[in-house]
């Protein structure tokens, strides 16, 4: 009944090929941008904002990262904390060279680095995919993960073996970066970028270079037939892939943790934007958000169910159900809804559509 | 000039001023390497008979491992703990091909591959909330298993072998021989090879995919089993062991992922492969190099010879 | 779809309460003492003892004099599962309940909570662990490393080395765990090498190879040391001694850093780990009186999260055990020193740093010879402490040393030099002056 597009008419290419282009789309986005940028930072606590929305944002973009790689153009990536990694330490080594420049530019500038990186890693998927592809980005993994720790320039030589973030100005005065930033200002600095990443990047999948991935993603060889070049495609995909994860990384250790070891770009979180992004749905951007929400935010709150009851289970055991649960999860997801929680967001607007009236 | 001397010639001339340490090198990475096949030996078998690439192997070897220390701590003698380790481990089988894979029949392969890292997060948190963080003593001795070493000093040096490693070899080449006969000669070997080639093929003659399933679920997890016993007898069975599976992945490029005796030889490779080198030509790169070694041998390997050595040649070409 | 929508509505109602909740601030007479631990996770062995003995002690307290000066101690544990982001996520969930001091058990975590702290208005108490440089008080108000720096212990354990056959001309070896953790005694103790005349050799292990040592131990037969040091962590302990034994290396000329040295790990080695030697700064074993009032109060009484009763006294148990008695102490010392009963992170700080664990103290405490007294003050935010050695039996760590005082002579020096060196680029970090 409300979501329905009766009576909108397009009369021009352009209102077509909008980005949304239903009204209640239109409206809807725009609630959330208002809620987002406006009433989340006004009246969020500290620990909302610096413990859920920033990561939630974080790890959002570096999902959608890998979205273009895998969702997109079909190749499987296990290898997305170390890309991270790349951008992070990028991002540090920026900015101790040129500390004056605004933090901001620094974060977005390293994704270059990333992407160069991710096209170097890319270079086999010319030649191999599938599991085989998985296994080379493992190898990315851990030498890069090795370089992480053995090249201590990196690092700048600290005994700690950390990258720790100094405090970065920007925009008058304002404290960007480092302990002094306020979760506010770090919160808006992050959905700003996320936002306009994002809309960056839904329009490169809607133009011919996200076509092209979605055609090597269906049927490489048709796609090969049909003019598309293998060897652009791909290594655009990891280019853009890698430098989406590149800024996710430099964000994380500069507008949340403040200080990062290699640990952060290990393994383990490569598996974890995989579930993310197999969770929200592959090949979608909305997916990435939910799944993103759906790891972050599940466990704080499941670590939070028990106190607010008044029930007393130790950490240890609600921790084990977490992992219990996500593995369960993502079983039952790829059974019931192999594509994820966007799928079940386009059931639930097609269902919308024809409420209450479902025949009709 | 230092820098070849160093790559070139300094790590030969090394080898030959010790050949008594050469040796036991090349023993260590004959060891390591028939470790990584025994790993390398389950993914294979499952891979082979469902085209799933499972990457709960490491954490089955694990929990097989805990099972058999947590049943004997309860009280059981070794020889009942461990048939009642198979047992679950048999369970287990059922288990996952009755919630996973039946449902998931016909699905990519890359589906089934993340379906494989949902079980692993599953079995990790399970295994935790059952058996504890804490790292447990192998049962070795109660369970037969050889302690102590042997000492031989060929060209005046010093060669020590471990009893248990020479067990653990002995263990891999039983293990690799039964399942050789039992893939080529046996009905069932003959119905899993079937069901490899082709599910609906294999389903139209008769075979029972769910069956084979289960069977090659099981078998891969009694090579869980005696990966476990064997790496855990060499340190501890602890959770920190499932990321050893990983190494697993660049023998399988090597070895091919079809491939019984691909695997051991692939095994091999990395073993005496990333032991030569962390000892001889690791310290020029600062050490610690065994970590991504095994997988740029792997990814030169795939740029050369992309099916592996043994691996069945890939159609899908691109 | 009614019903799918007041379900999605349900669920929302009671995740926005849950949330709430964890961040609704404690009842108003307690002192809250947020424990950072990781029973879960590669290094689980070593997170569930301390984080037991830790809690034990305090409850201890509740439960024997009612609090502490009549103010009972909370004591909340999250899951951080050695992993830096949960880590940070425990801290700022909190942080705002009035937490007054915070443990975090992981040097990652404790490098990201270094900076926070100063803005907070909460200390950091790494006891044993973290940055060596937060020992310099007047560049770190609000961070805290008693009993002794990392370096302090390595300068301590090559004091032990030179007493029993000397350092100049012999070749060390050094094993450690490839991350911030191992890498950090590594610029002194190249130092110390070409001060006093030794050479050392590296054995990175990764923490993916923790299990798989093959190729360290064969490195070590080829560089041949005099003796082995190690920075070890988790599994990897057990795996080194086992591969140590294996090739006949003197397991009393290896020497594990207090992280390398606890019953968990032996456990699994067992009667091969026979002489292998590690460092410690608190005691072993239940013969304390403070012990047995943890035993009787609370283990007993089934309120510890101990499985097993014997575990007890086990060297890390003691070890979360000693770093509670420097809370309570510390928490005791604001009390006195401010006259309030409830106390802020503001006191708490101060509480630490006017902390005195003297010998006639302890005693008192019931916990006579239990540590080496501590003594902090504005400067020295590592209190002096001593180090002792201890050595595996087959089945028990005996005491092998009496407690040896780090050089601080050579350290104080290096550790200044890096607490420079951090500052540097952090122009507006708060410092503080000490007269």
């Amino acid at each position: 009944m409300f979501y329905r597009e009766v009576g909108q008419f397009k009369t021009s290419y352009k209102a077509d090929q909008s980005i949304f282009p239903i009204l209640q789309d239109r409206i809807g986005i725009a609630v959330i941008l208002f809620v987002a940028f406006a009433i989340i930072p006004a009246f969020g606590s500290d620990f909302f904002l610096s413990s859920i929305m920033i990561p939630f944002l974080i790890f959002a973009l570096a999902t959608i990262g890998l979205n273009i790689l895998t969702g997109y153009t079909g190749q499987l990536s296990l290898g997305t904390g170390a890309f991270m990694g790349v951008g992070a330490y990028a991002c540090y080594k920026l900015t101790t060279f040129f500390p004056d420049v605004n933090i901001i530019i620094m974060v977005l500038l390293s994704g270059f680095f990333s992407a160069a990186v991710g096209m170097i890693f890319g270079l086999p998927s010319l030649r191999i995919k599938g599991f085989y592809l998985a296994v080379t980005t493992l190898a990315a993994q851990f030498f890069l993960e090795w370089c992480f720790i053995r090249i201590s320039w990196l690092y700048n030589y600290n005994n700690s073996g950390a990258i720790e973030v100094p405090r970065r100005e920007g925009f008058g005065d304002i404290v960007l970066a480092g302990a002094a930033a306020t979760p506010a200002t770090r919160y808006l600095v992050v959905l700003s970028i996320v936002v306009l990443m994002t809309w960056i990047a839904s329009n490169i999948i809607r133009g011919r270079i996200g076509r092209s991935w979605m055609m090597i993603r269906d049927m490489d060889i048709a796609a090969e037939l049909m003019g598309v070049r293998p060897l652009y495609a791909k290594l655009s995909a990891f280019a853009v892939s890698s430098f989406y994860c590149g800024v996710a990384g430099a964000m994380m250790v500069f507008f949340w943790l403040g200080a990062a070891e290699v640990e952060s770009f290990d393994i383990n979180h490569s598996f974890l934007y995989l579930f993310m992004a197999i969770i929200g749905g592959l090949g979608s951007l909305v997916g990435s958000f939910m799944g993103a929400a759906f790891i972050w935010i599940l466990p704080i709150i499941i670590r939070a169910l028990p106190e607010t009851f008044g029930i007393d289970i130790n950490a240890a055991t609600v921790e084990h159900i977490n992992f219990m649960l996500i593995g369960g999860m993502i079983i039952f997801f790829l059974i019931v809804e192999p594509h994820g929680l966007a799928r079940l967001w386009q059931i639930a607007k097609e269902k919308l559509r024809t409420w209450p009236f479902p025949y009709t | 000039m230092d820098i070849l001397y160093n790559i070139f010639i300094d790590p030969f001339v090394q080898m030959g001023n010790a050949p008594d340490f050469l040796l036991q090198v090349l023993w260590s990475g004959f060891v390591g390497g028939t470790l990584y096949s025994l790993i390398a030996l389950g993914f294979v078998l499952i891979f082979k008979a469902s085209g799933v690439f499972n990457f709960a192997q490491g954490i089955m070897v694990v929990f097989a491992a805990l099972t058999l220390v947590g049943l004997y701590n309860l009280g059981l003698p070794a020889w009942l703990a461990l048939i009642a380790t198979i047992g679950v481990m048999a369970l287990l089988a059922i288990g996952v091909e009755r919630v996973v894979l039946r449902k998931l029949v016909n699905q990519p392969d890359i589906i089934l591959f993340m379906a494989t890292i949902g079980l692993t997060y599953f079995l990790i948190g399970l295994g935790e909330s059952i058996f504890g963080g804490e790292p447990k003593k192998m049962i070795t001795e109660e369970l037969g298993l050889p302690s102590g070493s042997t000492s031989f000093e060929p060209f005046g040096g010093l060669v020590i072998i471990e009893h248990l490693d020479v067990a653990a070899v002995v263990m891999a080449i039983v293990l690799v021989t039964g399942l050789a006969i039992f893939f080529n000669k046996t009905r069932i070997g003959r119905a899993l090879r079937a069901v490899a080639d082709d599910h609906q093929a294999a389903l139209s003659v008769g075979i029972s995919l769910n069956q084979i399933w289960a069977i090659v679920w099981f078998a891969a997890g009694i090579v869980a089993l005696a990966t476990g016993i064997m790496w855990g007898a060499k340190s501890d069975v602890s959770f920190a062991l499932q990321i050893v599976a990983l190494k697993a992945l660049p023998v399988l490029i090597i070895g091919g992922f079809t491939s019984i005796p691909g695997a051991i030889i692939g095994g091999l490779i990395i073993g005496f492969g990333e032991k030569l080198f962390e000892i001889y030509w690791g310290s020029l790169l600062g050490s610690g190099v065994e970590g991504w070694f095994a997988y740029v041998i792997a990814l030169i390997f795939l740029l050369f010879r992309p099916q592996g050595l043994f691996g069945e040649k890939i159609i899908e070409r691109i | 779809m009614k019903k799918l929508l007041m379900t999605g509505v349900a669920l929302a109602t009671l995740a926005g309460a849950a949330l709430t909740t964890a961040q609704m601030a404690q009842a108003e007479d307690s002192l809250y003492v947020p424990s950072l631990s990781y029973r879960t996770g590669p290094f689980a062995s070593g997170g569930v003892p301390i984080a037991n003995g830790y809690a034990d002690y305090l409850n201890m307290l509740n439960e024997r004099d009612g609090g502490i000066g009549g103010v009972k101690v909370v004591v909340e544990e999250c899951e951080t599962g050695y992993n830096a982001q949960k880590g940070v996520e425990c801290y700022e969930s909190t942080k705002g309940k009035g937490a007054l001091v915070y443990n975090p058990y992981s040097t990652g975590i404790t490098l990201q909570l270094i900076p926070k702290a100063p803005v907070d208005k909460i200390p950091v108490l790494s006891m044993g662990y973290g940055l060596s440089a937060v020992a310099v008080g007047e560049k770190f108000p609000w961070t805290f490393n008693y009993p002794t720096s990392y370096w302090g212990q390595m300068t301590a354990i090559l004091k032990h080395i030179d007493a029993n056959g000397g350092l100049k001309g012999k070749k060390i070896g050094y094993i450690y765990l490839d991350a911030g953790y191992g890498t950090e005694p590594i610029p002194l103790l190249d130092k110390l090498a070409t001060d006093m005349g030794f050479t050392v050799a590296k054995f990175p292990v990764g923490v993916k190879e923790m299990q798989n040592q093959g190729s360290q131990w064969l490195n070590v037969r080829k560089e041949r040391p005099d003796w082995m040091i190690m920075w070890g962590w988790g599994a990897m302990n057990a795996t080194a001694v086992k591969e140590a034994a294996k090739i006949k290396f003197p397991l009393d000329k290896f020497i594990g850093n207090w992280w390398a040295g606890s019953h968990a790990d032996m456990r699994a080695v067992g009667e091969e780990g026979k002489g292998y030697t590690a460092a410690n700064f608190s005691g072993v074993g239940k013969d304390f009186p403070a012990v047995q009032d943890v035993i009787k109060y609370v283990v007993d009484a089934g309120k510890s999260q101990i499985d097993n009763k014997d575990h007890v006294g086990d060297v890390l148990y003691n070890r979360g055990l000693f770093n509670a008695v420097i809370v309570a102490e510390a928490i005791k010392v604001a009390q006195e020193k401010t006259g309030k009963k409830v106390i802020t992170g503001e006191d708490m700080r101060m509480g630490l740093e006017n902390f005195d664990l003297s010998e006639a103290r302890l005693k008192e405490l019931g916990l006579e010879g239990f540590g080496a007294p501590i003594k902090g003050s504005c400067a020295d935010h590592e209190g002096g402490g001593a180090v002792y050695l201890m050595q595996w039996d087959g089945s028990d760590w005996k005491k092998l040393t009496d407690p040896i005082v780090p050089m601080q002579d050579i350290v104080r020096p290096l550790l200044e030099q890096a607490a420079d060196d951090y500052l540097k680029d952090k122009p507006n970090w708060e410092t503080q002056k000490c007269s």
